[in-house]
């Protein structure tokens, strides 16, 4: 083997100037898949930390048929506390949660006691929500520096509807709601904080605090209407959401069916959208690389075989197998596609570095100042070098394969 | 047992629907040890003979044994096994690898035919750069040799894994007559040396008169009765 490879070495050392026209192309292939995944990938990882992060959590459990109309913030379809005490038990069972929070959602009236509008609000235990979505607390701006960012009287209340309201931190403020019953209440609230806009559903509504919520709606029990959770890993989400449905998917209500719905956050934003759009990209890069490796190897190898018929008619006369022929030509494109790689990747390598160095910075919808901090995953590099690698060798199977089968005086005789 | 043996040996080419008798219902017999030419003039049949004994193209008609084995009906697998272990080859063109050097041209056989040890492909290579006079060009590449070196490389090459027979089909074409004299008295000196058979196609009448048996071929068919000078076989 490593003498078939030294061989090898030295043929493609006899044609230089052709090795190092393959070895740039596949590198540059390489370089640019690589590339376009460590940007991407690390656009793909802030965006989703926005979306995750500031208001959605990494999944979701709901009363089975409340996503369906979430539009309206059924107040119907809100859980009873039986059931969030068995959807809190699954959770603390599993390790992969590191936080939860209890939502109530509802729509109420706004008036600043000039002017009346519709504003949607989530009730939630502030300690347990900030710890779920911890870029909520980044997004309210009061007067005050952070103290208690939320307690029972106060309202977070979304900029654009402060501006079209003239309400500032400090100002009180009535809110009305409408219970399940029909029954109206009103309360008054303290504007607490301002609180930026964040992209995606939910990224305009107020804050206030559970048990506000609560109270303004009449319940005669604790209700909850969204279980967010957070995971200590993205890559946890399937996993847990799995677990959790095995877990609460025998719960039935009454009807007979299923009590709960588990959401993952894809399912909950549109902008889910864009991150496979990002996957598919990626792939579609990869699809490229293979083809560049395919033809440019291919066609080096077609060369190479035909250029050395007689030599191959020579050593096949003297007893060289077939099995063996073929090794020594594939031996050449895998030595080709190792050396393509491995420029290729350092490359890519250094130019992420400088990357980082830059510290470009860019925009998603509302947050902006992202810093741009592209990484390479250790298995993203291996599986890409492996690709290279693999598609390298399958691509000199064929020519080599023609060698192998070459009728020895047939070869003898080629000029 | 001759170490080569023909029975009505033929070769009908059929390869432009014309079907083409290169060689026609021969039959010889070839001794260990042997110094053989085949000779005749172009278009006589003498490639399609050394191609047939040297497992490279099988016949079309007869029977015919070499180092006691039937290979009118080898596969190309078998055939390229048995070359390796029994036969040597020396080309018109050298035929060397151009990549490798002269020491590493020899030694390619011990290596990817015969799979031997280094140790032992070092020791051999040595003995035959020294056998056939070239140790002092034993790094250098084809492209730095004259013709008479190349084919001194290549005989080695064609001994160095102990073949009972070396086949040559005009192995002094190429070269001038005092090297090609000299390339034939290097043959003949390993003949005595390894005890190797040798067989070689010419129409060089110089060349022929080295030989120590001498087969003529015309049309196909050997001639009746050696010529003078020479012994006849089987
Ligand atoms: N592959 C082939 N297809 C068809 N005919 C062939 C083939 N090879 C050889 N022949 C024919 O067989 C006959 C013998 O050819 P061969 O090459 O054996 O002669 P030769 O004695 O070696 O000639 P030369 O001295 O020119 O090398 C010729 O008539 C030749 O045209
Ligand atoms: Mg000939």
């Amino acid at each position: 083997m490593v003498d078939i490879l030294r061989i090898a070495s030295r043929n493609l050392w006899r044609y230089s100037r052709r090795t190092l026209l393959t070895t740039l192309l596949v590198s540059l292939g390489i370089l640019a898949v690589l590339l376009f995944k460590g940007v991407a990938g690390s656009f793909k990882t802030l965006m989703v930390g926005q979306i995750t992060d500031s208001m959605l959590g990494h999944l979701q459990v709901h009363r089975k048929g409340y996503v369906a109309s979430i539009d309206n913030l059924p107040l119907n379809l809100n859980l009873r506390p039986p059931q969030v005490e068995r959807i809190e038990a699954a959770l603390k069972s599993l390790p992969a949660v590191e936080a939860w929070s209890a939502r109530v959602k509802f729509g109420a009236m706004f008036s600043n006691f000039t002017e009346t509008t519709n504003i949607r609000l989530v009730g939630v235990e502030p300690a347990d929500e900030f710890r779920t979505v911890p870029l909520l607390p980044g997004r309210v701006s009061n007067g005050s520096s952070a103290g208690r960012l939320l307690a029972p009287g106060q309202l977070l209340v979304p900029e654009l509807l402060a501006r079209g309201m003239k309400v500032k931190v400090g100002d009180t403020v009535v809110l009305v709601a409408t219970n399940k019953d029909g029954s109206v209440n009103g309360q008054t609230f303290l504007v607490a904080g301002i609180l930026a806009s964040a992209t995606g559903p939910g990224g305009r509504d107020g804050y206030v605090h559970i048990r506000d919520a609560r109270t303004l709606l009449r319940m005669a029990e604790p209700e909850v209407s969204e279980v967010a959770i957070r995971l200590r890993a993205l890559g946890e989400v399937r996993p847990v959401q799995r677990a959790l449905e095995a877990t609460l998917g025998g719960q039935v209500n009454p009807q007979g069916q299923p009590a709960f719905e588990v959401h993952p956050w894809e399912a909950l934003t549109p902008f889910a959208t864009i991150v496979r759009m990002i996957d598919l990209l990626t792939l579609f890069m990869q699809v490229m690389l293979v083809a560049i490796v395919l033809i440019s190897i291919m066609n080096v190898m077609v060369m190479a075989v035909f250029e050395r018929v007689r030599e191959i008619g020579t050593i096949a006369a003297i007893g060289t197998k077939p099995g063996r022929i073929l090794g020594l030509f594939v031996a050449e494109g895998l030595l080709l596609g190792v050396l393509g790689t491995a420029v290729g990747t350092a490359i890519s390598l250094g130019a992420i570095w400088g990357l980082n160095l830059l510290k470009l910075t860019y925009k998603f919808g509302q947050a902006d100042n992202l810093v741009l901090a592209p990484t390479l995953a250790a298995g993203d590099v291996l599986f890409i070098g492996a690709l290279a690698i693999l598609a390298a060798v399958l691509a000199s199977l064929q020519p080599a394969l023609k060698a192998s089968r070459m009728d020895p005086i047939q070869a003898l005789h080629h000029v | 047992m001759s170490l080569v043996r023909a029975e009505t040996l033929g070769k009908v080419y059929n390869t432009v629907g014309v079907p083409v008798p290169a060689i026609r219902d021969v039959s010889f017999a070839i001794e260990p040890g042997a110094f053989v030419a085949f000779v005749g003039p172009s278009g006589s049949g003498k490639t399609t003979l050394l191609n047939m004994i040297g497992t490279l193209d099988p016949p079309t008609s007869g029977k015919l044994w070499v180092v006691d084995t039937d290979v009118s009906t080898l596969g190309r697998r078998h055939a390229a096994e048995f070359r390796g272990r029994h036969l040597g080859f020396v080309f018109q063109d050298f035929n060397l690898i151009p990549v490798l050097t002269a020491a590493e041209n020899i030694e390619y056989p011990l290596l990817m035919v015969q799979r031997r040890p280094a140790a032992e492909r070092r020791e051999r290579v040595h003995k035959m750069l020294e056998a056939v006079g070239i140790v002092e060009l034993a790094d250098k590449r084809p492209d730095q040799l004259s013709g008479g070196q190349k084919q001194r490389v290549a005989v080695a090459r064609a001994l160095v894994t102990n073949p009972q027979l070396v086949l040559a089909d005009e192995p002094t074409a190429n070269l001038d007559s005092a090297t090609a004299h000299r390339v034939i008295e290097l043959m003949r000196a390993m003949k005595d040396q390894f005890g190797t058979t040798f067989i070689f196609s010419t129409h060089d009448p110089r060349v022929m008169a080295e030989a120590e048996v001498t087969f003529r071929l015309t049309d196909g068919s050997l001639d009746q009765g050696p010529p003078a000078g020479s012994t006849r076989h089987g």
